[in-house]
This record gives structure tokens, C-alpha cells and sequence, in this order.
């Protein structure tokens, strides 16, 4: 699905340079459930960019599928990121003067797709994620669980293969945030590789691998979610 | 002085490569994203971000809407005013200048002061031959009229009325802005063979006439005397230009025991300048000062009325007058397109996350940066489309108030309404395109971590 191979990344700060990312290596299989772990500073956000096709590197490789991502146009850049990635925050980003259904929708107003076929997809998207009912809801009207199911929705309806989740559950309740992971698992479960960036410990015991980071490096690329107990369901 | 040059040609270039790089980089985009300018989703889209920031969208109409009516405005009643200003000259040629005969204030070769001058046609034939002046004509006033002044009683059958009769060269319809709708104007002929022709305007002929019955070749008597209508005019200065009747100089000379009298000598100088006209009105002064025996300095034996010379400073003070107010104009509405700038900078700002958000999910730089611009573009658009009805309809109000005999028909013509349109939308593309420049470099990921 995606490769990385010691892709190292640099941030000038006046007259310093800031090495942020140093030869990471790993690589993701498709259809994989991955955690990306590491504390504060450790270059996750640096390497979610890079990941997203939101930021370049300096020296190494990415290859996403077949295409090494490289010195890409903007506009190129943009043309993958809506095709082949699907994106969930931490803080939701949905736009607050849209509807769910013209949020879940925005994906495909970049595609060129008429207004009435992509409400027309949206809303079976909404309905996928158990929010049809709320089509006509605006953010400020949905709690934030509900905001993260269209923010899913909307990442998913470009039938993306890679999903990159930045703290998926940062601004959540356990309840709900063990709802969401549900989500995730269900729609890893469909084939799309799920990569999700986190620092909870129990968001990244519910995913099949965690790369953890620290000072910019891979520490560990294998299997440890051993080491951390599974999310268990509340009654 | 070097230094000055050198600044001077440092902003020029400055502004050239400013100008070209903002145009270029319009264009440009404009090309990227062309789909979009005709794309009904896509203005749906803009639509929608408009309706959902109100304060936004009010402050930006209203700072161009006021910039557009002010600028329009001000047009308009410019134009107003030099329209007033060329009808207050519409009565006369505006290169036309009057010589009339009134009393000296200077005493002159033994002569006491208040004396009054009369001019005769030896007067009118030397003027003839001064260089300069290409339509000339003398005038003989006739008095004892209605009024003891030259307004005399014409009849037709059972019907008189009074009218101004002017007693005429030829040449004297360059003097004036009449326009012949029937028949001719009074010809050499007829002066020079004392013809009792005449020459009416329409008032006259509507006043003896019934409707359709023509006037040409019909006798009307004046003060007396029949004479025979050879022409009919009409003028725009108003009724007040058209109630006179025109006849052969030497045939009222010789009806109304006028010898050789003439009271005023008029003529026209072509496109001489004020400079040439003085110069043929001194040579004038000079040969009626040296026959009638008054001080070639006396301003007042001799009354000249220079249109040249008024029309020349009317025309620089009305074109002060433009020139100020499209100043004032484009200022308010540089102001105006400032404004918007800066408010679409302050929305880009707070429109960061959304923006980062749509970079996530696909949007190109161009289209952000086409999206920015053509939401300035819309709004600048509609608010400048509202300023503009507002103030042609506010110069429509004062011509139809009739504030002042100087402010005539105040608005603007299509052309100009053309112009202001496609400067707006311009001016909206400007407004937009630095903050879109803004919006398109917005990082996403820190845009999207923005709380």
C-alpha cells in the first residue's frame, strides 16, 4: 500500500535547521490497521503531512502504491489526496455553514460531480454511518460523536484507499470514542488500509500494528499492541 | 535632482512589474479555472459561503456600493454641470463677440463725457476688411416699440402680438444657434436690395398660423410695414430665442428712418484663440475710436461681449470642476476596493480552517485562489451594481428637482456605465486577489490543528 524508505525531513527555523524526521523506514500493506504512536514532537503531525501529500521531504522515498510520491504539483498533489486518501481529524473540520450531506458531499464537488448525483451518493454514506436522518443538520446541531461519523462519512465517500485519522477520538468520550474505533475497524474490515495517528494507548490497542516514533525515528515498526490492553465494550 | 529621477523611475517600475505580475497572475488563473466561472454549482457554491457570512457580506456591499455611488454621482453631476454650463452658452456662438454702441466715460479731443456713440455701416464696411473675423454683421436697433424698446407690434389679419425684431447682415445667423426649418435664413440679396423679407421663429408662426398652413411666402406687418416670411427657425436655447423675427438691415434703415445707423457691430472669429480675438476687437475699437472720436482706452464707449473669451474660462473651470470630481470619484472608490481587500484578508484569516479543509479534501491552489476571487468579484458586482442604480438615480432626482439652471440632465452615459461595470469587476479581482494569494499558500495541516 505504502512504503517509506528513509525519508528524512527538515525544518529551517531562521538560521537553524530542524532535523524532524530521520530515515524513517516502514512500510503498510493494504487492507493493514495501523497505529502511529509517539509523544508529543516525536514528528507524528510532520509524518501524517508527508503520509497525506500535504507537505514534501527533503531526502528519501514514499511510495504510495505504484507512484512515488516526489516533487508533485499542487495540483497533482491535490487530485491524490482527494482520490486515493480519505482524511479524519481530531477536531471533526467539518464546514460549520454546511449540511451533513453537503459536508459529506464537498469530496466530490472536487471530482466535478453534479450537485444532485453527489447529495444522491452523500446520503448513502450518511446512511453507512447511521446519520441519514441528520442530513439536514448543520455541525453545531450534532454532538461530537455524530460530527466524527459525517467526518468519516465525508473521508470515505471518495472511496479512498488509505484513511488517515489524526486523533480520531482526541475530543471524545470513551462511549464514544469506542464507537468510532468500531467504525474504523468496520471500514478497515472492507479492505482500505486505516492509518490512525494517535497517543492513546487504547486507540492503538484496537488497530493490528503500531509504528511508534520518537525524536523523529521509528523506533518500533512491528507488531507490539500486545503490550497494551484491548478496548473493552461497555455493556 | 538625480535622486528624484531615479526614485521616480524606481516606483515606475516598480508599479509596471506590480501591475503586470497582479494582471499576469489574474489571468492566469482565470485560464486554470475558467470552468468554474460558468459552472452553476460552482456559483451555487459561492452563494452559499456569501449567505452564511452576513456581517461579512454587509460590510463589503456597503463600502463599494457607497464607493460606486459616490464615484457615479459625481460623474453625473459634472456632466450636469458642463451641460448647464454649455446651455447658458447654447443662446449664442460660443466664438462669437458683440460690439455695442453705448456712451464714453473718458473725455476725448475736447469732448466731455457721456457721449453717446453710434456706429454706422461705414463702420460696418471698414470691419468687414479686418483680418481675422469670417461672418460679420451689423445690427440697427429699432426703437418706439411697444415697450420703447426694439420688441415691435406685428399684425396678421384680426391678430398682433409684439416680438423682438433684429435688423440684420446675413452673416448674423453664425452669430446665433439657430436652425432653419423652413425656407432659408435672410441672404445678401435681400440686404443688398432692401427686400422686405423676414425671418421668424416658430412662436411667431405658431402664434399668426394655424397648424399646417405654411408660413413661407405669407406676409405678416411689422410696425407698419408688410414684409414677406422667407424662412422659419428654431433654436434650443429656449422660447425666449425663438419669439424674434429677423429682417434686412438696410430695409429697416430705410421703413424706420434709421439712415445709416447701426448699433452694434457682431462677429464670429472662426477658431481664432482669445489671444486673436483681443487682438481683431483692439483693431475694431481702434477704427470706430479714430471716426467716432473717443479714447481708444474707454471701456465703456464701446460695450464687447467676448464669448471666446468667457466660454474659454468656462471651459477650464468646468473641466477643473471633472477633473476634481473623478479624483474625489476614484478615491472614494479606491478606498472602497481597499476596504474589500482588507475584509476579504480578515475572512481568508478567518476562513483558514475551512480552507485547509478543502485543500484536504482536493481543492487546488488555483481553484482556492479562484474561489476567493470570485466571491470578491460577485460581491464587488452586486454592491457595485446597487451603487451604480443609486446614483444614477439620485442624478435622475436632481434633473427632475431642477436644483439650478447650471446642473442640466445630471447622469451618466452607457458608455461610461460600461466602463464602470467592467472597472468593478476589476476592481473586485483585485480586491480578491491578494487575499486569495493568502488563502491558496494557507498550510493545511496547521490550518486544520487551528482551534
Amino acid at each position: 500500500m505504502l512504503r517509506l524508505d528513509k525519508v528524512n525531513k527538515y525544518y529551517r527555523v531562521g538560521t537553524h535547521s530542524l532535523h524532524v524526521l530521520r530515515d524513517v523506514d516502514f512500510e503498510v500493506a493494504d487492507g493493514e490497521f495501523v497505529a502511529i504512536m509517539g509523544a508529543s514532537g516525536s514528528g507524528k503531525s510532520t509524518l501524517l503531512n508527508i503520509l497525506g501529500i500535504l507537505d514534501d521531504y527533503d531526502s528519501g522515498e514514499y511510495w504510495l502504491g505504484d507512484t512515488l510520491i516526489r516533487s508533485l504539483s499542487e495540483k497533482k498533489a491535490a487530485n491524490y489526496r482527494n482520490r486515493f486518501i480519505g482524511f479524519v481529524f481530531q477536531s471533526f473540520n467539518l464546514l460549520p455553514f454546511k449540511t451533513a450531506l453537503e459536508n459529506v458531499a464537498l469530496p466530490l464537488y472536487y471530482q466535478g460531480i453534479s450537485r444532485r448525483k453527489r447529495n444522491q451518493i452523500a446520503e448513502q454514506y450518511l446512511e453507512r454511518v447511521g446519520l441519514r436522518d441528520w442530513a439536514d443538520h448543520t455541525p453545531s446541531e450534532m454532538s461530537g460523536g455524530q460530527k466524527q461519523r459525517v467526518a468519516i462519512a465525508r473521508a470515505l465517500i471518495g472511496k479512498p484507499r488509505l484513511i488517515l485519522a489524526d486523533e480520531p477520538t482526541g475530543a471524545l468520550d470513551s462511549e464514544t470514542s469506542r464507537q468510532i474505533m468500531d467504525l474504523m475497524a468496520e471500514i478497515n474490515k472492507t479492505g482500505i488500509t486505516v492509518l490512525v495517528v494517535t497517543h492513546d494507548p487504547e486507540v492503538a490497542a484496537r488497530t493490528s500494528r503500531i509504528i511508534r516514533l520518537k525524536d523523529g525515528k521509528v523506533v518500533d515498526a512491528e507488531h507490539a499492541r500486545d503490550s497494551f490492553p484491548q478496548m473493552q465494550a461497555q455493556p | 535632482m538625480i535622486f528624484f529621477g531615479l526614485a521616480a523611475l524606481l516606483i515606475a517600475i516598480a508599479l509596471i512589474v506590480g501591475v503586470t505580475y497582479t494582471v499576469g497572475s489574474l489571468a492566469w488563473v482565470t485560464l486554470l479555472q475558467w470552468k468554474d466561472l460558468v459552472s452553476f454549482d460552482r456559483w451555487t457554491e459561492v452563494l452559499i459561503t456569501i449567505k452564511s457570512n452576513k456581517l461579512r457580506t454587509a460590510l463589503t456591499t456597503i463600502s463599494v456600493a457607497w464607493g460606486i455611488f459616490v464615484l457615479v454621482f459625481l460623474l453625473g453631476l459634472g456632466r450636469g454641470l458642463n451641460q448647464g454650463a454649455r446651455k447658458q452658452f447654447a443662446r449664442e456662438a460660443t466664438n462669437g463677440v458683440w460690439m455695442i454702441a453705448r456712451k464714453t466715460s473718458v473725455p476725448y479731443g475736447g469732448y466731455d463725457i457721456g457721449r453717446h456713440i453710434t456706429f454706422d455701416n461705414r463702420d460696418y464696411d471698414r470691419a468687414v476688411a479686418v483680418k481675422g473675423i469670417d461672418h460679420i454683421s451689423g445690427q440697427f436697433y429699432m426703437t418706439g416699440g411697444a415697450f420703447e424698446g426694439t420688441g415691435m407690434m406685428t399684425k396678421r389679419g384680426g391678430k398682433a402680438n409684439a416680438f423682438q425684431i433684429n435688423a440684420v447682415h446675413a452673416d448674423a445667423f453664425y452669430l446665433t444657434n439657430h436652425e432653419i426649418v423652413e425656407g432659408r435664413f435672410l441672404s445678401k440679396g435681400d440686404v443688398a436690395d432692401k427686400r422686405k423679407s423676414i425671418v421668424v421663429g416658430r412662436p411667431v408662426v405658431e402664434f399668426f398660423f394655424k397648424k399646417g398652413e405654411d408660413p413661407v411666402g405669407q406676409w405678416l406687418e411689422v410696425a407698419g410695414v408688410p414684409f414677406q416670411i422667407v424662412g422659419v427657425f428654431r433654436d434650443e436655447g429656449g422660447a425666449e430665442q425663438e419669439r424674434q423675427i429677423y429682417m434686412p438691415v438696410s430695409t429697416a434703415q430705410l421703413a424706420y428712418s434709421g439712415n445709416d445707423r447701426l448699433g452694434m457691430i457682431e462677429f464670429t472669429a472662426g477658431n481664432a484663440g482669445p489671444d486673436e480675438v483681443k487682438a481683431i476687437v483692439d483693431t475694431l475699437k481702434g477704427q470706430l475710436s479714430e471716426r467716432h472720436g473717443f479714447s481708444p482706452d474707454d471701456a465703456q464707449a464701446v460695450h464687447v461681449h467676448n464669448n471666446v473669451e468667457q466660454f474659454q474660462r468656462f471651459s477650464m473651470m468646468f473641466m477643473m470642476i471633472s477633473v476634481f470630481v473623478v479624483v474625489i470619484g476614484l478615491g472614494t472608490l479606491a478606498a472602497g476596493v481597499v476596504g474589500v481587500s482588507n475584509i476579504m484578508m480578515i475572512a481568508v484569516k478567518e476562513r483558514t480552517k475551512e480552507i485547509g479543509v478543502r485543500k484536504a479534501l482536493g481543492a487546488t491552489p488555483s481553484s482556492i485562489v479562484f474561489m476567493v476571487i470570485q466571491e470578491a468579484v460577485f460581491l464587488t458586482g452586486i454592491a457595485g451594481l446597487l451603487g451604480l442604480s443609486g446614483g444614477v438615480a439620485m442624478c435622475a432626482l436632481i434633473g427632475k428637482a431642477h436644483v439650478s439652471d447650471f446642473i442640466l440632465d445630471p447622469g451618466i452615459d452607457l458608455s461610461t456605465g460600461i466602463a464602470a461595470t467592467a472597472f468593478l469587476v476589476f476592481a473586485g479581482a483585485l480586491a480578491g486577489f491578494f487575499p486569495a494569494r493568502a488563502a491558496a499558500r494557507v498550510n493545511p495541516i496547521h490550518a486544520l490543528r487551528d482551534q
